[in-house]
């Protein structure tokens, strides 16, 4: 061997930092090489923001407020859901890892064992980045405006990405327990589905009936989507911004540990 | 088996392991010297690969003590994960990263510097032959580069002690010797080395010591040639053109020839080979016995293999038809 070999002598706490920075990297990768998925990052929030507001404009803006047009309204909601959606990635990318020798590489290696969920997560955070601003953008050129300052957008972006952390984090866990990538896709559509549609995304809750209203208002989804919508039409925010940060960093506590616990789980077996 | 000592870099001692109500270790106990090569053999399902997932940290266990480089495997797995590289039966790579990226990532996580990572995967690269493809992802490798960049990742922080499980699998014969001239590269720096394998010639080629495990223990262990013997000893066989020749040649030889189902064949046992073959020649020349063909059958680890495991008579009756 002609090469010395130096290690580093860092604390482990920043080699943990390594690791995960590495998987980061690993992970990022993966995503812009997967170019079917990469195309359907750029063009589902495209497709979604012009056949919701072409399908359903015309016959909910009647039962918005005077003054609020339908794709105003819309893009709050919509780009909540293709957040949540896209956390699928994570599920799939976790339980894809877990299927193949990989993991069991990344075990007879001196690293942390938070490093590769951590990897996933954290890259799908810039891939759902790229399709919200692919979304904001699409929504400029179709007429969307918002009343957001400076100070608005920062939050905005801050409660996004509480919002995809979290989502993140439970699509880690959906990863874990799923044996087969089939299994991942169903179960993130029962969950997600109902999520992202029985709440305010697409229409008021108003016209709901009594028991799905009461879902609807009250569930995490709902109470993001009502924040960012008063955060950039500049009405009255009322307590769900604070609702919604309680929901996603209480979610957070819960499967963060839960899904770390799980992966070490699954890969000892 | 010799008591364990200083110079053991493994020491597996009364090592059982059950997969819920399946018992496939028992009572396993072994141990490798520091520099040389153990092979671990047995059929298929002996539990080869979960011995190896056990002394890499990958699985828990049931009972006894596993130590790598004076490290308890259950109680210190970050110290034996810095010191071993492994090489699992199916590849371990990632498959959307290039070999490179592969490499220095790997190196990376075993702590290495960003420019020692980066060097040592050059030199591995060239080591491995995978110079053209390093820089293409992993996906478009054959599975014999593959295995290449496999056996590579796991060199890359040059541990003392290497795990390798069927590292040869699904190679050709070529490929297979360019990873035996590997290993031995390997070995020539000191390398410790625990190898499964399926192909007996690779660990008469290359191990120091071999073990059988079958049915949840050891059951035979030694240098090739011990286990060898044990099977039986090197026969001299001699084929002749007629049934009357044969029968000349047998009245010759006596009680020592005996006859091999195939045409007029006679297989004698031998114990010094120059010696006796020499006689048996000198014999059959002075009474004008023509041979057809001749040749010295030596025991292979097949041999052993086979009448170790009780495999021996199915594998027969699977030849005659
Ligand atoms: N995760 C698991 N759960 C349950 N049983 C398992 C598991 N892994 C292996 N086994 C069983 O344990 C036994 C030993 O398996 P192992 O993979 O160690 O055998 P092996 O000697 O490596 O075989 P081969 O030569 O086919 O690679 C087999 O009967 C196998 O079915
Ligand atoms: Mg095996």
């Amino acid at each position: 061997m002609a090469v010395e070999l130096q290690f580093d002598k860092k604390p482990k706490i920043l080699q943990s930092l390594t690791d995960s920075l590495l998987m980061i990297q690993r992970s990022s990768r993966h995503i812009l090489r997967n170019t079917d998925q990469l195309l359907g990052t750029f063009f589902q929030p495209i497709m979604f923001l012009v056949l919701f507001s072409a399908v359903f404009g015309g016959a909910i803006s009647l039962a918005l407020p005077d003054g609020i047009g339908y794709l105003d309204f819309l893009m709050a909601g919509i780009i909540v859901q293709t957040l949540a959606f896209g956390s699928t990635t994570t599920a799939i990318a976790v339980s894809n890892d877990l299927q193949k020798g990989i993991v069991d590489r990344f075990r007879s290696l001196p690293m942390s064992n938070l490093a590769v969920l951590n990897g996933h997560v954290i890259s799908d955070i810039f891939r759902n980045g790229i399709s919200t601003a692919v979304m904001i953008i699409t929504g400029l050129i179709m007429g969307f405006r918002s009343h957001a300052g400076v100070i608005e957008w920062l939050y905005i972006v801050g409660l996004l990405l509480l919002f995809t952390l979290m989502f993140s984090w439970l699509a880690a866990i959906m990863g874990v327990l799923s044996k087969s990538v089939e299994a991942v896709q169903w179960l993130s559509f029962i969950i997600v589905f109902p999520l992202t549609f029985a709440s305010s995304a697409f229409v008021p809750t108003e016209g709901m009936n009594k028991f799905l209203k009461a879902f609807a208002e009250n569930q995490p989804v709902t109470h993001v989507i009502e924040a960012i919508r008063a955060l950039m039409l500049g009405t009255p925010i009322g307590n769900h911004g604070w609702m919604a940060a309680a929901w996603c960093i209480g979610i957070l506590i819960f499967a963060v540990p839960v899904a770390t616990i799980l992966f070490k789980r699954r890969t000892v077996s | 088996m010799s008591e364990p000592d200083a110079n053991d870099a493994i020491v597996v001692k009364g090592l059982r392991k059950s997969y819920k109500k399946l018992e496939v270790l028992k009572d396993v106990s072994f141990s490798v010297k520091r520099g040389t090569m153990l092979a671990l053999l047995g059929p298929n399902g002996a539990g080869k690969s979960t011995t190896v997932k056990i002394l890499s940290t990958l699985l828990p266990f049931n009972d006894g003590s596993v130590s790598v480089e004076g490290y308890d495997v259950a109680t210190e797995a970050d110290k034996v994960r810095s010191v071993i590289g492994l090489t699992g039966q199916s590849a371990a790579v990632d498959e959307l990263l290039t070999g490179r990226e592969n490499l220095v990532m790997m190196g990376r996580l075993y702590r290495l510097t960003k420019e020692s990572a980066k060097a040592r995967a050059d030199e591995l690269l060239e080591e491995f032959d995978l110079v053209k493809a390093a820089d293409r992802p992993a996906k478009t490798y054959s599975g014999g580069m593959r295995r290449r960049l496999d056996l590579a990742v796991s060199l890359i922080a040059a541990p003392p002690i290497i795990f390798l499980d069927e590292p040869t699998t699904g190679l050709d014969p070529r490929s297979r010797i360019a990873m035996w001239e590997s290993i031995r590269r390997l070995m020539e720096r000191g390398t410790t080395i625990l190898l499964t394998t399926q192909y007996l010639e690779e660990a008469d080629q290359l191990a120091d010591r071999i073990i059988v495990i079958d049915n949840g223990g050891v059951i035979a262990e030694g240098t090739a040639k011990e286990l060898k013997s044990k099977v039986g000893k090197d026969r001299l066989e001699l084929t002749f053109k007629n049934d009357k020749t044969l029968a000349l040649a047998k009245a010759e030889l006596g009680k020592a020839a005996a006859e091999v189902d195939n045409d007029h064949t006679l297989s004698v046992v031998i114990d010094d080979t120059n010696k006796d073959v020499k006689d048996i020649l000198e014999k059959l020349s002075k009474k004008k016995i023509a041979i057809e063909s001749l040749a010295v059958h030596k025991p292979t680890l097949d041999d052993v293999f086979l009448s170790l495991t009780g495999k021996k008579k199915q594998a027969e009756k699977a030849e005659e038809k």
